[in-house]
Formats: C-alpha cells, structure tokens, sequence
C-alpha cells in the first residue's frame, strides 16, 4: 500500500498508471511473477482511487477583499427563486 | 491590336471577375437605410440599400440571415458586412449581404470585429496556445457574478457532476463599464494566488451590450496570459465573445462549462469499477492461462505416470535378467563336459611332461655319446699306435737303413727311369744321413 499512499501521487496520475497497467496486463505479454506485481499495484491505486472519490468535502468559498487582502470566506449558494 | 467584339454573356463575366478580384470589394462595411425589403418565401432576403444620393441593390440569403436577432424593416437602418458581387441574368451587380447590425450599435459591432481581426493577426485565438484543461481538478476558480443564474447553474453542474471538487468563486461585475477591469483584475489574482487548476469566466446571457466586458482587449489578453487553463462561458449558444476565441475551451453556456470541467463522478466511478473488472479478468486469464499451461504439462505422461515410465525400464530389465540367467545356467550344460575335454587336452599339451621326457633322453643319449666318443679314442688311439708302427716299417728311411737311396732331379723330382735324365744331368742323390751332388757320366738301359 505504501507506493498508492504516495503523497506525490495524484488522482490523475494514479488514473493514468492504472489504465497503463490495465493495458499492459491486457497485451498479456508479461511474465507471470511480474503480471501478479502489476495486478497487485493495479488493485492498489484502484482502491486510492476509489478513496479520492469517496471522500466527498464540499466546499465552495468566496474570495473576498478586506482591506488589501483576500480572504476566503464560505460561499452561500442563493435558493434558486421561483421557477426552473 | 484592335477590339474584340464581345458577346454580353463574356463581357458580362469580364465585369464580374473585375469586380471579384478586386480585393476592397471581397469584405465590405455599408451603412444605410432599407428599402424595398423583402423576404422571400424561400427564405432570401432583397431589399435596396439607400442614403440621400445613393442606392445599391443587397441580396442577405438564407443561411446567413437566419442567424439575425432583428427583423429588418422598410426605413431601418442599418450596417451590413458582405461583398460585391453581379447577377448575370440581370447584368446588376449587387452587395451580398453576410452580417447585418441596427445602425445604433453598429459601431459596437464594428468595434469588435475591428479588435478580432487584430487579436486574430497577434495569434491570440491560435490553437497552439491552447491550453489542456486538467481531466481531474482540485479546485476551480469561477470568475462571475455572484449573484445570478449563471452561478447557481455552474455551481450546481459541477456538485452534480463531481462533488468532490471545491470552488473559489471570484466574485466580479459582469456588465457595465467596470466589468472588464473587474474580470480582467481577477483573471489576474487567480493567477498569483496559485490554488485554482482552472477557471471557468462568464455570465448569463444578455444583449450585445450586456456582453460587452467580454468583447474588451483587457479581458481577451487576461484570459490569454492566464496560466492557468480557461473556459469561457458567455451567454447563450449564439453569442460568441472574443472571450470566447481566446480562451481554450469555449462553452456554450454556464451549464456547460461546468459539464466541461469536471469529469461525472457516477462515470468515474463506473469507469474505475470496469478498469477493476479488466484488470481482474486480465490477471484472471493470465493466472488461467498459466494454470493450463501447468496443467498440460502434468497431463504429460511422465508426471500422469511417473512409474509407467520405470516400469517400463523394470520390464525390460526383467526380461534382461531373465535372459541372462538362462544363458549362464545353459553355460555348463552343455559346455561343461566340451570343457573338461579341452581342459584335458590343454593339461596333456602341458610341456613340462615332454620336457622331462625330452630331458631323460638327452640324459642318456648324452651317457651313450659319451661312452662312444671314449670308445672311439680308444679304439682310434690303438689305430693310431698299429697305423704308425705299419708308417714305421714303411717309412723310406727304413729303406734307406737298408742301403736304398732316392734320386732326385734338378727340380725335385724324383728320378725312376734312365730314360729321365740326359748324359751330363746332375743329379741328386738322398741318402739314409744326407745327400750328395751328382754327374751322370753313362747311361746303360735295361729293357
């Protein structure tokens, strides 16, 4: 698990090693010792992926300027009015 | 050179060739007032363009003024775009009419086109500019009001689409005169601040004016400077800013700006879940393929029956045994009474017997050799003795004791006839103690 816990590591570039891995499995052109490590790692960011979409935090913030800074302050959406 | 006599039908082509080469012809912008408009059932529109001391005839077809957000009317007027052209059939040339703006804002309009011919030329719409927008955003800047349907719709979109993202809303003016400096400086602070992996710029839709901020040099060359990726979402599907050029994704609306950044989470994961599925199904006929392959190698006869391989062996072995055992134990059967007889007669060649044998008669005969030799020393010693006492008696000077003499001639031959010498020979005569010279004086023969 240590390689998928890779703080480094995006979603996007797990996606992308996955697919990589996927395919490479796929062409079937890999020994067997090597299949069952890449299968294994596959798994891995599997689950890191599945994680990343699981932990839901909403958050929407507005930027608002105070004086010379900006600051972030939490975004309210408005009830949307009457129709649609 | 004199002048060619010209049908109507060619010089008619020459005029209209003069007049399609003619550059400053190809796009041309003409205010002026229509006349006599209409529009034909099939859908073209004819209508004469007039001022106070000119009049041209315009066509605007179809497919081109179908894209109009006005009605035209007798008396309005108005600012086209189009080139010249001429109608063969009639031998009038017209202005075909591409692009048509109510006179009033007609400068508005011909501002922007004024300001995308020159953005076009710098390559600010280029397409090698654009930039890739991120598949899996972190964190989304939006540029627009916060108040508003744009938001909310954009707001909803992506929570619908991909709850996990979060947003930085940049709250600007969207119309008036401070909306492009307002926009323009945000573009910028999103920049600086660094947090936001793409920005989505835009607003509801709205009349031309309304949309303005989005046509401004200050906005298109923020939004080209920006680093980070851009979707432009202004007004609705018709509408195209020069926001809308420059930025690397052009959307058509709020809605879909947000469609556009973010991937759909349920998709995502279904996505996920079949790369899951392939994956395992790939290892899963991997691992059955190898399994096979094992299996077909243990169905192999020397791992099915390891033993059937050594029995085989076993029974050959038997059967070598076998044969050797018969063989030997046939051996003195029938050889051994062949070999006592060979044996015997090997012991009877044996040659110490004969040797010895040979040795007794070499012994014996050796005793007789022996005794005969002895013998017959003996034998010749008495010989000897008899044979010299006969020598003795015979011997001449035996003879010679008895007065005998012997005569020899000059060559020592010894003389036995007269007849053998001459007169006056000399002759030697041996006596019995020693010899004496002699001259024959006569001769006397005896018959």
């Amino acid at each position: 698990m240590t390689k998928a816990k890779d703080p480094e590591i995006t979603f996007e570039e797990a996606l992308i090693q996955l697919e990589e891995i996927v395919e490479q499995l796929e062409n079937g052109d890999v020994p067997l010792e090597q299949a069952i490590e890449s299968f294994q790692k596959g798994m891995r960011l599997s689950q890191f992926c599945h994680q990343k979409l699981e932990n839901v935090e909403r958050k929407i913030e507005l930027l608002v300027n105070e004086g010379e800074e900006w600051v972030k302050k939490p975004f309210i959406v408005e009830e949307e009015e009457g129709s649609e | 050179m004199h002048n060619p006599i010209w049908s109507v039908k060619d010089l008619t082509k020459h005029i209209k060739r003069l007049l399609e080469e003619d550059p400053s012809l190809g796009e041309v912008w003409v205010k002026g007032e229509i006349s006599n408009f209409t529009h034909h059932s099939r859908g073209h529109m004819y209508f004469t363009l007039k001022d106070e001391e000119a009049r041209v005839k315009a066509i605007m077809f179809a497919g081109n003024n179908q894209r109009l957000k006005f009605i035209p009317k007798n008396g309005m007027r108005v600012l086209v775009k189009g080139y010249i052209s001429l109608y063969e059939r009639d031998g009038q040339y017209q202005l075909y009419v591409q692009e048509m703006q109510p006179d009033g804002l007609g400068s508005l309009f011909l501002a922007y086109e004024q300001l995308k011919t020159k953005l076009e030329a710098e390559g600010l719409f280029h397409v090698t500019y654009k930039k890739q927008i991120p598949g899996y955003p972190k964190v989304i800047g939006v540029i627009t009001s916060p108040t508003g349907a744009a938001i909310r719709d954009i707001l909803t979109t992506l929570y619908r689409r991909y709850p996990i993202v979060q947003v930085l809303v940049f709250p600007v003016l969207v119309q008036g005169d401070k909306a492009a400096p307002s926009i323009a400086k945000a573009i910028e602070i999103l920049n600086l601040l660094g947090e936001v992996d793409l920005l989505i710029v835009g607003r509801g839709g709205g009349s031309l004016e309304e949309l303005w901020a989005f046509n401004e040099e200050i906005v298109v060359r923020s939004i080209f400077a920006s680093r980070i990726p851009v979707i432009s979402a202004v007004g609705h599907e018709t509408d195209v800013t020069l926001a809308d050029f420059v930025a690397d994704v052009r959307a058509a609306t709020p809605t879909a700006a947000a469609e556009l950044a973010v991937p759909h989470l349920m998709e995502l994961k279904r996505s996920l879940a079949r790369m899951e599925e392939r994956l395992q199904q790939a290892m899963g006929y991997r691992l059955h393929q190898a399994e096979d392959r094992l299996k077909r190698v243990m169905r192999s006869n020397v791992f099915r029956r390891p033993r059937q391989q050594l029995e085989q062996y076993e029974q050959r072995l038997d059967r070598l045994q076998d044969q050797l055992v018969h063989s030997v134990s046939k051996l003195p059967a029938q050889h051994r009474s062949r070999l006592y007889k060979l044996e015997k007669r090997l012991l009877s060649q044996n040659p110490q017997e004969k040797l010895n044998l040979l040795k007794q008669r070499l012994g014996s005969t050796h005793r007789l050799l022996v005794k005969a030799i002895q013998q017959r020393r003996r034998d010749k010693c008495q010989l000897f003795q008899s044979t010299i006492k006969q020598l003795d008696a015979l011997s001449p000077l035996k003879i010679m004791d008895r007065g005998y003499s012997l005569v020899y001639q000059e060559k020592k031959s010894l003389v036995k006839s007269v007849r053998q010498v001459n007169l006056g020979d000399i002759l030697k005569v041996q006596l019995k103690d020693g010899e004496l010279d002699c001259q024959v004086w006569s001769m006397e023969v005896k018959s």
